[in-house]
């Protein structure tokens, strides 16, 4: 009789910690991939799981291999159907010949393909933004819970006992089991008080006490038997987690596709417009997002055409926010949407329009909107130039004056991805005071 | 119905009843009929994703953490849930008491397969194959992997977990060349040494002549007797050459913290124990067949298993051994099931019923009867190579249709040297023989000279077998983990086996970092 083993119920995910340290390993080559995806892909997949193909590089594992293209070999293979001694083969492709196939088994690893869960993809994704800890950890979690009072149950902890329930629990099992009360022992026990101090009433009154005494004594047993409270009486508060309440937000995304936009500007727009994405999905339940796309005329598009399609023409951004206005009054009215905006141009427009802009963004847009940022992308050698500045476009400096009267209002330039998050640090900054409309 | 309360298993489902009864009823024709001899055994029943962890810490039930067996794992997880591999239906582990996976998947028919093949099969071949005998100790290597385990998780608490990565990957870049081939002398203890260096001394004093103090002394003190015998004392006194170049960096580097010789010891200790089963592939994936095969024959015959399971079970089987010929898309190489199981039946057949052409072939065993202790013998004395160049008939050479290969590199056909005839078995088989040779195969690197008095540059040298060199991009990097070990530099020099000349050379110092 051999020893038999169920294994089944063991822990399975012993290879977890193996294949985060490959993870590690080969968190380079994984960037750079997820960064491509990012590039392709729509904005509302960064966060999902993603399946992604992994070469060799920085994860092979070297070994003193002989080297196939060198020296005489000697293959002995089955299944010779036509061939005789002598014969000469020629060689395929002028690589190692028909033997080769039998070394080739190794080869298929060079490349493979996995699939990243969400929390890994978004680990590497955050990776070079810089976000600090504690948002990165805000922006994972995926729904937020509040513990939520749900009727009673049986079992708990002593803190969440609820007298009330209980002391009705018992009541009515007292009742239904007949549990004597303590008048009613009182009354009983006076009684016999009563007819023993009435002179002569002990023998008047023998065969009544006896009686009487007897009922006593099994009310009393009964009493002490039914206790008062049971534990089966017993219920606790009961509390369940409940998914925040998540209303609904829309998301503009305006992109000046003047020429002046290249590879560049557009591919850091779009980490821009990501987080931000990121960041409004953990709040609310449904995000919608319309993309408008502007030169010197404004549309609204589809996520394809907006990132990847070329447009010509001048640089007018105030019909980007009229465009907006328009949505916005057609189908996200302010009070039943959360507006969030994020703009992202390089700053330049048509002399005369921006200060048209900054009315626009005071007098109508502002007051609508949750939240407005906009980015300037400016190249890297700029930066140094214009950094802390109030200088800069015409566009910039109309904004600035926005900027100082919202709060909810903010801008920046940024030149590479770390400085995409510093736009946001003023909206993660203040979530607790954000009410949510609705 | 008699025939119906004969059967072992009725349904393909199965329990720990059933499992429980077929396997006495195997052991009794494993034991009793064919004469083997195993550890006992444990039986475990994993699943999928368990067996898949198996497989990515190189079959061990206890491994250290390592990001290249992670690498391993994503591998074969994705290839797995792609449906381009099905997952091996048994797992066996050379310990004792022998450990088997089964997966809960098979169905009862295929347990009683996995059963016949591991539980018995593999495990008869551990306990009584010499080169597992020699070289690896079933008993402790459960407790060794526990502490193995064990020490390297510390090492990363105390030394940081990157500080033992480095280690394990210098290391497991060396595990092929990380291994003892031979058996080496054993060494003298110090009390036998001083009783040498003794007498040594007395004979000295004995045969002492002043005469000699009177010669002229021969020169200056560079001559070339002089350094070479200096360089053959040295070599002496380091054990050069040597072939096991982590046992010689464990031992001989300067650079290395107690911790990381350890380590080295682990990995060293690990090759070593693989090593064995590398070599007899064929052997033990044959002899497992053979007995499963002969044991579930055996009990369709007595009744004990349906038809239908029987079936499922030949194919199965049949699948395992399958062998496409060399032109087929679907050929990987000779399939050691195949190569193994019908080299084994082809024993059985020459011990029982030889023609003209065995008796002449295999004198010893043509026609004596005896199937069992042949192959008993064989799998206990033999591995891969040397139990081909003995038993691979020239009827086996016809049946897969063999034909030899010569393959020049720098030659823009192959030559077809030898096929199934008169004229070509003995080379075929010769041939063959030597592809499962790993001596010959494995790239041979030993350590030649180093001067640890001097400037320490370790000296590697490569013997160029048929001119087959290395790879050089693997080469290199396999170099530089050599030399984070050594800490000093490292050069490599490769010499052809024959002709003794150079043929290349490279050192750590022209490679960059």
């Amino acid at each position: 009789m051999p020893n038999f083993i169920d294994r089944r119920l063991n822990p399975k995910d012993k290879s977890l910690g193996n294949r985060q340290r490959f993870l590690k390993r080969a968190r380079e080559e994984l960037k750079r991939t997820i960064k491509e995806r990012v590039k392709s892909g729509k904005i509302a997949d960064v966060d999902a799981e993603q399946n992604v193909s992994m070469p060799a590089r920085g994860v092979n594992e070297p070994a003193f291999q002989p080297d196939s293209n060198s020296g005489e070999r000697r293959h002995v293979l089955p299944g010779n159907r036509e061939f005789a001694a002598g014969d000469r083969i020629p060689k395929r492709g002028g690589g190692g010949g028909a033997g080769n196939a039998g070394a080739g088994t190794g080869q298929s690893e060079d490349e493979f393909q996995f699939v990243l869960s969400r929390e890994e993809v978004l680990d590497l994704f955050f990776e070079d933004l810089e976000l600090p800890d504690m948002v990165k950890l805000n922006l994972k979690e995926s729904v937020t819970f509040k513990r939520r009072r749900a009727g009673f149950s049986a079992s708990g902890s002593p803190t969440n006992i609820n007298v009330g329930r209980t002391m009705r629990n018992s009541y009515g099992r007292r009742i239904a089991l007949r549990r004597p009360s303590r008048r009613e022992i009182e009354a009983l026990a006076d009684e016999i008080a009563r007819l023993e101090t009435e002179p002569g009433g002990r023998n008047k009154h023998r065969k009544r006490l006896e009686e009487l005494r007897q009922t006593l004594d099994s009310l009393e047993r009964r009493r002490r038997r039914i206790p008062y409270v049971d534990p089966v009486d017993i219920r606790f508060n009961r509390f369940e987690p409940q998914p925040l309440p998540n209303a609904s937000a829309v998301m503009f995304c305006l992109m000046d596709v003047s020429a002046s936009m290249g590879e560049r500007e557009k591919d850091l727009a779009k980490r821009f417009f990501v987080l931000l994405h990121l960041f409004l999905k953990r709040r609310y339940e449904r995000i919608d997002i319309v993309f408008i796309r502007h030169t010197d005329e404004a549309g609204e598009v589809d996520e394809n055409t907006f990132f990847y399609s070329k447009q010509s023409g001048g640089t007018v951004v105030s019909t980007a926010l009229e465009e907006m206005l328009r949505v916005i009054r057609e189908r996200y009215p302010a009070n039943e949407w959360n507006i969030y905006a994020a703009q992202a141009s390089d700053g330049e427009n048509i002399s005369g329009d921006s200060e048209r802009c900054a009315s626009l963004l005071h007098d109508e847009l502002m007051g609508l909107c949750q939240y407005y940022a906009y980015v300037e992308i400016i190249d890297e050698r700029e930066t140094e130039i214009f950094g802390t500045t109030d200088n800069g476009t015409s566009l910039w400096r109309a904004y600035r004056i926005v900027d100082g009267e919202w709060p909810n209002f903010q801008m920046t330039r940024i030149a590479k991805p770390a400085d995409i998050y510093p736009v946001f640090r003023k909206l993660f900054g203040k979530q607790p005071e954000m009410q949510l409309r609705k | 119905m008699g025939t119906a309360s004969n059967l072992l298993f009725q349904s393909s489902d199965w329990n720990f009843e059933t499992l429980a009864h077929t396997y006495d009823a195997i052991e009794e024709i494993a034991l009793g009929d064919l004469g083997l001899d195993v550890y006992p055994n444990q039986l475990e029943i994993i699943s999928s994703e368990q067996m898949l962890d198996a497989y990515s810490s190189v079959g061990m039930p206890l491994m250290y953490q390592h990001w290249s067996f992670g690498k391993r794992f994503v591998f074969e997880d994705h290839l797995y849930r792609r449906g381009r591999r099905g997952l091996a239906y048994e797992l066996v582990i050379n310990s004792n008491p022998c450990i088997t996976y089964l997966m809960e998947e098979n169905t009862m028919a295929m347990q009683a397969l996995v059963t016949a093949h591991a539980a018995f099969g593999h495990n008869h071949f551990f306990k009584n194959n010499y080169l597992f005998r020699q070289w690896t100790d079933a008993t402790a290597i459960l407790s060794y992997m526990d502490f193995a385990k064990k020490y390297i998780a510390k090492c990363e608490e105390r030394h940081g977990t990157p500080a033992v990565e480095a280690i394990l990957d210098s290391a497991h870049a060396l595990m092929e060349q990380g291994v003892f081939r031979y058996r080496r002398p054993p060494r003298l203890s110090s009390e036998k040494e001083r009783e040498r260096m003794r007498e040594r001394l007395e004979y000295e004093e004995q045969t002492y002549s002043d005469l000699w103090r009177t010669l002229p002394p021969s020169g200056e003190n560079n001559d070339p007797t002089q350094l070479e015998k200096e360089l053959a004392e040295r070599k002496k006194s380091l054990n050069l050459p040597e072939e096991n170049l982590l046992y010689f960096l464990e031992k001989t580097s300067l650079i290395l913290e107690p911790w990381q010789r350890e380590i080295l010891r682990i990995v060293r200790v690990i090759a070593q124990y693989f090593y064995p089963q590398r070599q007899t592939k064929v052997m033990n994936e044959g002899c497992a067949t053979f007995v499963h095969y002969t044991i579930m024959n055996k009990l369709f015959d007595q009744g004990k298993i349906s038809e239908g399971a029987m079936l499922e079970i030949l194919q199965s089987h049949t699948n395992v051994v399958f062998q496409p010929g060399f032109d087929d898309p679907r050929f990987p190489g000779i399939n050691p099931y195949a190569l193994g199981f019908a080299m084994m039946q082809d024993i059985e057949r020459i011990c029982v019923a030889p023609t003209a052409e065995d008796r002449d072939w295999f004198p010893d065993i043509a026609g004596t009867g005896n199937w069992r202790e042949t192959l008993l013998d064989a799998w206990a004395n033999h591995r891969d190579e040397s139990f081909i160049l003995q038993f691979l008939s020239p009827a086996l050479i016809r049946k897969f249709r063999l034909f030899l290969l010569t393959d020049e590199a720098d030659d823009n056909f192959c030559e077809v040297a030898s096929i199934h005839n008169e004229r070509g078995y003995e080379a075929l088989r010769g041939a063959l023989a030597r592809s499962y040779d790993i001596g010959v195969n494995q790239p041979d690197i030993q350590v030649m000279d180093v001067d640890l008095l001097g400037d320490r540059h370790l000296r590697l040298q490569h013997n160029v077998k048929d001119g087959v060199l290395l790879e050089e991009n693997s080469r290199d990097s396999t170099l530089r983990h050599v030399r984070h070990l050594w800490g000093y530099e490292v050069s490599l020099a490769g010499v052809d086996a024959e002709t003794g000349e150079t043929l290349y050379e490279c050192s750590t110092e022209e490679l960059s970092d």
